[in-house]
């Protein structure tokens, strides 16, 4: 891709090369139809991936212009990591959060068509009348030595600070980050082994395995109670969901097995 | 190279973002119309970079993305935040009330 580049760059003059050109004709519409559809789909999924779209054609964008890296840094950490985390809130949030339509400010979606087409025209009109004469002088001087070593030398010299408080301001953002999504709970809310080892052995709980439906019993029937040692339905034996389907109460209630004089009775 | 696609594309670009941010209530919404802003306006910093023979704009729209990344990771903590206190992201709700008791819901009783 860097060959195409500095293909294009080699013919930078008046005339557009006509691969960049091309290239730029299909993509453009594809970016820019993308970002319209992400401010107009009502799924916010939709949405997020219609910036991936956006992102990644604006990734091809900077390799075009001589920029292997940066357009390598778009697509990783625009469409890779940031869209992803963008999906991942989605998600967690619930993808069935969908816009509603009614206005609440009267008039507010017409001011913002305005605003955006307005915003967006006075933009281009007022770049293409400045810049429409400008011609791209081309990086190859400073991409003399590849495009990585003229940023890193830009970097790690003019730079430096601002490249250090970069990394400052990345740490803090990850440790906010954390500090914002981590949920404390209070000492006395999170059991502890200890206590739930009591709480298991409290009177009144059974702290023994259940017994399976049927055990004891002449009929295996998944309603059928299990019969404890002294001789008595144990209900615990028995699914909550049997009884709960849409069965009628003398079907649903469990059923005695024989030589049982307490039929139906459960404790 | 004409520059002049890419600066008109990136001015359409930051168009649809202003329209995004002003129109959408779902939070993550309004973050990714931001981030498109962003994007347009990286176009323009390496579009620039294209028409001077040194690597400034390069080097800056580096900076922007790696703001960008912490930017986007701290508002989504927020927006995560914001779900937890009020169960929705609508922005138009950011100012009321918070539903306490209203976002658990009770487990549906099965009647037999």
């Amino acid at each position: 891709m860097s060959l195409l580049a500095q293909g294009a760059l080699l013919a930078a003059d008046n005339t557009v090369p006509t691969g960049e050109a091309v290239t730029f004709w299909i993509l453009a519409p594809i970016a820019l139809g993308g970002a319209i559809g992400m401010v107009l789909a009502r799924n916010a999924v939709h949405s997020a991936l219609l910036l991936v779209c956006t992102m990644l054609s604006l990734g091809v964008f900077y390799v075009l212009q001589a920029g292997p890296f940066i357009g390598m840094v778009q697509i990783i950490v625009y469409t890779g990591a940031i869209m992803m985390l963008f999906l991942f809130v989605i998600m967690l949030v619930g993808r069935h959060t969908r816009d509603s339509l009614i206005e609440v400010l009267r008039g507010q979606r017409l001011a913002a068509v305005i605003l955006g087409v307005g915003f967006a025209m006075l933009l281009g009109t007022g770049l293409a009348r400045g810049v429409g004469s400008v011609t791209a002088k081309g990086l190859d001087e400073a991409n003399a030595n590849g495009n990585v070593e003229g940023i890193a030398k830009l970097l790690f010299t003019k730079y430096i600070f601002a490249f250090e408080v970069t990394s400052a301001l990345l740490i803090t953002a990850a440790i906010g980050a954390m500090l914002l999504a981590h949920i404390e709970k209070k000492p006395g809310e999170k059991l502890d082994q200890k206590v739930l080892s009591r709480n298991r052995f409290t009177k009144g709980n059974y702290p023994g395995p259940k017994s399976g439906p049927g055990v004891f019993a002449t009929s295996d029937s998944v309603a059928t109670p299990a019969i404890l040692p002294d001789g008595t339905f144990t209900e615990r034996s028995v699914s909550k969901v049997v009884p709960a389907r849409e069965l009628t109460l003398t079907e649903a209630r469990p059923k005695a097995t024989n030589g049982n004089k307490q039929d139906g009775e459960i404790r | 190279m004409h520059p002049v696609i890419p600066y008109v594309l990136a001015a359409m670009l930051f168009g649809a973002g202003v329209y995004g941010v002003v129109v959408r209530r779902n939070a993550v919404l309004v973050l990714m119309a931001v981030e498109l802003m962003l994007g347009a306006v990286n176009l323009v910093l390496v579009t620039a970079d294209a028409t001077m023979r040194l690597h400034t704009g390069q080097t800056l729209a580096l900076f922007v993305i790696v703001v960008a990344a912490a930017e986007v990771g701290l508002g989504l903590a927020i927006v995560l935040q914001l779900y937890r206190l009020r169960r929705s992201i609508v922005t138009d709700d950011v100012g009321a009330e918070p539903a306490s008791a209203e976002g658990e819901e009770e487990p549906v009783k099965v009647v037999a």
